[in-house]
């Protein structure tokens, strides 16, 4: 009981503590942007660990942080495993293949209006629809190795990816064509002079949206089921054993590497696209 | 009317390839049953035919094949086969079946429409759920600067998280504490649909700029009278967007709750029929999941342009 009343204390500290650093005399200062949302972090693991352990929930309905932590910490070698299976292999691969296929064949489409005008309704209802459905299907078709978990990613992120690549495609002004046409550029310089550069960030847009959906899919099509290794694998299984703190640490390890995905082509973004005004501005 | 020629022809074109592609998928299991029938095949045995490619067994054989697209359980049904498995488990179920609706007087348990009908509610209740606190929370975001700094910077993280991961955690954990049934799974709706709505709302309340707030200082209006005239209106386009991808998220997040637990929904019509080899079964119950999402956003849509004609922002 002591420790449910010391999580709400420390509650009502960290709150208080947040709101002077966020209206106080530190508020503008780049830290403070930093530490504020750390704080609040930091702050909803302890409740939760105080609160697990003072008001005695049974771990197989929710295990504390730390509990959390060291199963991550004792099962790496597993979690690793699980990680190269769903993520390297299956979610990155489909990924690559899938986001290159929805570009080149977006640049295709873009170069005839009669395919444009037919592709792109057709692909912005595809991209509305629950594809992760088609898991079952492709795990019949590919086996149950990592092979169909890649093809269920691949057909997750090609709309995406089309449908912005188009979009991005579309971006250039008539004046600006109409530069390159003075200079007498072809189609492909045109292309990749012009076009392909105002496209980037439509496509970065796509490739940001596309990343959660990559994981999202890999991990889906393994509860359809998969070889006795994978994230999802492992999710269900665990969860079926009520051994909810390895759930966790899996699902830790899913947000990390989810994390680590959009910020890795978040980088790449900024590297690219450095001379568009809403990047500009951060600088 | 312009637009519709095109895509009619992409359309049709996506139905052939589907049509030409049954053929080399399923070329294995008509080529067992037409040896059966009795015709010959090319290399007379099973074991031979299958180490061998599907093309090649195509080419081969190409006077057998005439069962390609009536193939039972086939790897890759054609499309007038799933048609007609809709149909039967829709509307023939329910009118002419024993356990339909118009024999027992309740939805038969085999048809689509019941359980289409179970993961509808779900996703409804989720969607509501999770659209409206997504709202509150944007609200207070946006209202409070200690909200802001702390909660937004997670809520943007969060949406580049497989939340659906947890999916089967929550069915599990709540069916222990006894909650079972439509609840868990509007949890995991309403989790997916939570954050989308959020950024997107917190993005539309401050979508007016310094001379619209300034006017509303000068007007000398208070802080709740900002809100509802000026705040709430503009984020109106803004909400909708995000609405539409939260009720297409709030599905996923149905069906996916629906796994782990085999207790009807589209998500066990797909497992169920990826246990038993009915390929059938679950293309038409993914027809009919997308039917459903095309038919969400498009009501998501058509409330949207009815909003913004009677609010003079769409002319």
């Amino acid at each position: 009981m002591i420790l449910v009343v010391l999580a709400f204390i420390f509650w009502i500290a960290a709150w208080g503590l947040n709101g002077y650093l966020a209206n106080g005399p530190f508020a503008k200062q780049r830290w403070v942007s930093i530490a504020v949302p750390a704080i609040f972090g930091v702050t909803i693991l302890v409740c939760w660990e105080l609160i697990v352990r003072g008001a005695g929930v049974p771990a197989v309905i929710l295990p504390p942080p730390t509990q959390i932590a060291s199963t991550l910490v004792a099962n790496l070698d597993v979690v690793w495993g699980d990680f190269v299976q769903t993520f390297v292999k299956g979610a990155l691969s489909g990924y690559l293949i899938g986001c290159g296929a929805g570009f080149l064949l977006a640049i295709l489409v873009d170069r005839y209006q009669f395919l444009r005008e037919g592709l792109l309704p057709v692909g912005n209802f595809m991209a509305a629809l629950p594809i992760v459905g088609t898991a079952p299907i492709l795990v019949m078709w590919f086996g149950f190795d990592w092979q169909s978990k890649a093809a269920v990613v691949v057909i997750m992120v090609f709309f995406p990816m089309l449908v912005n690549t188009v979009a991005g495609l579309r971006d250039t002004t008539a004046m600006q064509r109409d530069l390159m046409r003075t200079y007498g550029a072809g189609y492909f310089q045109t292309l990749f002079k012009l076009r392909l550069p105002a496209a980037m960030p439509f496509i970065f847009n796509g490739l940001k949206i596309t990343t959660t959906l990559a994981l999202i899919g890999a991990i889906v099509a393994e509860f359809f089921g998969s070889p006795t290794r994978g994230m999802g694998f492992r999710i269900s299984t665990s969860v079926g054993q009520l051994a909810l703190d390895m759930v966790w640490a899996e699902i830790v390890a899913a947000a990390i590497a989810g994390s680590l995905f959009y910020g890795a082509v978040t980088f790449l973004e900024q590297r690219v696209t450095f001379w568009h005004p809403s990047q500009r501005a951060k600088q | 009317m312009k637009r519709l020629l095109p895509v009619l022809t992409v359309v049709i074109a996506l139905l052939a390839v589907w049509y030409i592609a049954c053929i080399p998928m399923n070329v294995k299991e008509v080529l067992t049953t037409a040896e059966r029938a009795g015709v010959t095949i090319d290399p007379p045995s099973a074991a031979e035919r299958r180490d061998m490619g599907h093309l090649a067994l195509v080419l081969r054989n190409t006077d057998a094949l005439s069962g390609s697209w009536s193939q039972d359980r086939a790897r890759l049904p054609s499309p007038h086969q799933i048609t007609a498995e809709l149909w039967k488990s829709t509307w023939e179920e329910e009118v002419n079946g024993r356990r339909g609706i118009v024999r027992s007087g309740s939805l038969s348990k085999r048809s689509l429409i019941y359980h289409g009908w179970i993961t509808l509610s779900a996703t409804f209740v989720g969607f509501l759920i999770g659209a409206g606190l997504g709202v509150l929370l944007a609200v207070g975001i946006v209202h409070s600067r200690v909200m802001d700094m702390s909660v937004m910077p997670w809520a943007i993280i969060s949406q580049t998280i497989p939340i659906v991961a947890l999916a089967p955690m929550i069915i599990v954990v709540l069916y222990s504490v006894g909650i079972n049934g439509l609840i868990p799974k509007a949890i995991i709706s309403a989790y997916l649909s939570f954050f989308p709505v959020v950024v997107g709302m917190v993005k539309g309340l401050r979508a007016p700029d310094h001379m619209q707030l300034d006017l509303l200082k000068t007007y000398n209006a208070t802080k709740s009278q900002t809100f509802w005239k000026l705040r709430l209106p503009s984020s109106v386009p803004y909400l909708f967007t995000s609405l539409k991808i939260g009720i297409a998220a709030s599905l996923v997040g149905a069906i996916v709750g629906e796994l782990p637990v085999q207790r009807g929904g589209l998500g066990a019509r797909m497992l169920g029929g990826s246990y038993y080899g009915q390929t059938e079964q679950i293309w038409a119950a993914l027809f009919v999941a997308a039917g459903m999402a095309a038919l969400l956003v498009w009501l998501i849509g058509w409330l949207e342009k009815r909003t913004l004609t009677r609010m003079g922002m769409l002319t």
